[in-house]
């Protein structure tokens, strides 16, 4: 059985905001079961006393003190933005976006 | 859907209601959650950014230990255990308030869990149950443009300032709260203000909720007595305590409306009014699991140290409900005075008066009284009537000092309230010292005196009582300036009474 759908790849590309063609699906689909399943040895070898790992160092508490550090100025801030106005990030309209998902 | 909405009684009598709070309060630390920028209020936009709140390729986020502890401190406040261990998670979207598509948060492992926050709602204490308090990042601010009153509806674009992306936020989530009938508003209100108070109390946040650093969302649901629960909505933009009481009753009465009508609640966002009071459908979300939590690769996971967390515990301050039984004592007021002083929301208010010099008593009296009349006119909460606690304190000096009495003291408490200046100010300026000038006050009553010969003869027969009407009389020439019992003394003197 196949690990994920070509449905949830489609649900996946929306979430993400990515314009998938029909075909892609179909390619993604294969290529992200096969991934899937490949990860899925790794499942069938840890034994219940293994935990999930979320993180390769073993580190807890890093933390740093509350002092401020030097913030960018705003024109090197937007200097990487598509669209700039009132010294803003200037983004298309955001409902019709939301009504589509 | 029918648009007349049934009466609260018969709302209450039929249905129970089921309520829950979402608090987001933003922490006061000096620098954001995950990096070192500034989170002072204002500021030009984009000014308090760096490649970590940009979200910038390569850049890596560490955590505030300042914000760490002020969220175990909350926790600790509401009796919470705090975790031993536990991570952070990406929630992901998309919309442009955080540039990173997804904002660092706590899923299903926040640092503090399963406390409670007691609240006295109608002299009965309501225990209400929290599930957790966890850490995570505030969101940028959007400017919609191009549609009607900076509203996202009709908006052709959005500008967007990072400054406020990343300041520190935690967010409290308490329990369902069952079986608080009608009263469920006003418990509402009063976890929202105890909430407000405890976390003041720890100085960790300043807590307003007209600035939104703290922020409220209500989730409500009805159902029929006997019977499960029903489908819940959610309440945004709830800014201020007033508007939790509304929100929670508008919405019971909304849901009721629906439900006699044979329709389903939808499980939705909604948005409330602040002009009618009621709540509105918002933008549809997309739902939890589509969010994909998953655990934040860029930060290890905190495991806060036992010895570090019952530190904090004995550090912690007088919770406000303990203040509160202290400060009845020390005023000597009884539970039902009590009551009333917090309902006006002047707690603080008297003890920082008292602290100023006033007894509690006259404390109380102003700003229960005149105070509290006037801000009830104005639609004004008590602390933001316009007289500060110092300056109360003054003017009952001046009261005390014999300079003012009742009546002009109200007046000057007006000018006060108006932006005058401070109490000996508006004395000065309006010219409302009580005359002390024996002089003045000597001519003022013999004036009286030759004006009312009858009067006169009846107060030197030995007739004291009829005094009365000459101390009105010298009030009058004095424009009520004169303190009366002086002037009684003066005229009973002058008579040889």
């Amino acid at each position: 059985m196949a690990a994920i759908s070509r449905e949830e790849v489609a649900h996946l590309a929306r979430l993400s905001r990515l314009a998938v063609t029909e075909e892609e699906l179909d390619t993604f689909a294969g290529q992200l079961d096969v991934i899937l399943q490949a990860v899925a040895q790794v499942g069938k070898v840890a034994a219940a006393d293994i935990p999930p790992t979320s993180h390769s160092v073993p580190l807890t508490n890093v933390l740093r003190e509350d002092v401020e550090t030097p913030c960018l100025t705003p024109e090197e801030a937007l200097s990487g933005a598509p669209d700039v106005d009132q010294q803003r990030f200037r983004v298309p309209r955001i409902l019709n976006e939301d009504l589509a998902s | 859907m029918t648009t007349t909405l049934p009466s609260y009684d018969d709302v209450v009598a039929r249905y129970e209601p089921v309520i829950g709070l979402e608090t987001h309060v933003e922490l006061g630390t000096r620098t954001k959650m995950f990096c070192g920028c500034p989170t002072d209020f204002g500021g030009e936009p984009n000014t308090r950014v760096c490649p970590v709140c940009l979200g910038l390729p390569g850049s890596l986020p560490v955590v505030n230990k300042a914000a760490v502890e002020a969220t175990i401190r909350i926790g600790l406040a509401l009796n919470c255990s705090i975790a031993d261990w536990c991570r952070f998670a990406r929630k992901n979207y998309f919309y442009p308030d955080m540039p990173k598509n997804f904002q660092i948060s706590q899923y299903d492992e926040p640092l503090c869990v399963d406390g409670y926050l007691d609240v006295e709602v109608n002299g009965e204490t309501v225990r209400i149950g929290i599930e957790r308090v966890h850490m995570e990042e505030d969101t940028g601010k959007t400017l919609h443009v191009g549609g009607a009153t900076g509203r996202i509806h009709g908006a052709t674009e959005s500008l967007v300032d990072y400054n406020r992306a990343g300041i520190p936020l935690v967010e409290i989530v308490t329990k369902p709260i069952p079986g608080t009938g009608e009263l469920a508003p006003e418990v509402a209100r009063a976890y929202v203000t105890e909430l407000r108070d405890v976390i003041r109390s720890l100085g960790v946040s300043d807590v307003r909720m007209e600035e939104g650093s703290l922020r409220c969302d209500v989730n409500t649901s009805l159902n029929l007595p006997g019977q499960e629960w029903g489908t819940r909505t959610e309440t945004k933009n709830v800014n201020s305590l007033r508007s939790v009481e509304r929100a929670v009753r508008s919405e019971m009465l909304r849901q009721a409306s629906v439900l006699d009508a044979g329709g389903r609640i939808t499980q939705e966002t909604r948005h409330f009014q602040e002009d009618t009071g009621d709540t509105r459908p918002g933008r549809s979300k997309e739902t939890a699991t589509d969010y994909r939590y998953f655990p934040e690769p860029d930060l290890v996971p905190i495991a806060p140290d036992p010895a570090w967390v019952a530190e904090l515990k004995a550090a912690l301050p007088e919770l406000p409900r303990v203040h509160r039984r202290r400060l009845q004592e020390q005023w000597g007021l009884s539970d039902l005075d009590m009551q009333s002083v917090l309902n006006a929301g002047a707690v603080e208010l008297i003890e920082q008066t008292v602290a100023a010099g006033a007894t509690p008593a006259a404390a109380r009296k102003w700003w229960l009284g005149e105070l509290s009349r006037r801000a009830n006119e104005t639609g004004v909460e008590l602390v933001d009537v316009g007289a500060t606690p110092e300056q109360v304190a003054e003017l009952q000096g001046l009261v005390d000092a014999g300079k003012l009495n009742d009546k002009l003291a109200r007046t000057v408490l007006e000018g006060v309230v108006a932006g005058e200046g401070s109490p000996t100010e508006v004395m000065t300026s309006r010219n409302l010292e009580v005359v002390s000038d024996t002089g003045a006050l000597t001519a003022a009553v013999d004036e009286a005196i030759a004006a009312n010969p009858d009067i006169a003869d009846k107060i030197r027969s030995g007739k004291v009582a009829a005094a009365g009407a000459l101390v009105g009389a010298v009030m009058k020439t004095t424009r009520g300036q004169a303190d009366a019992k002086t002037v009684r003394e003066l005229i009973l003197a002058r008579l040889g009474a």
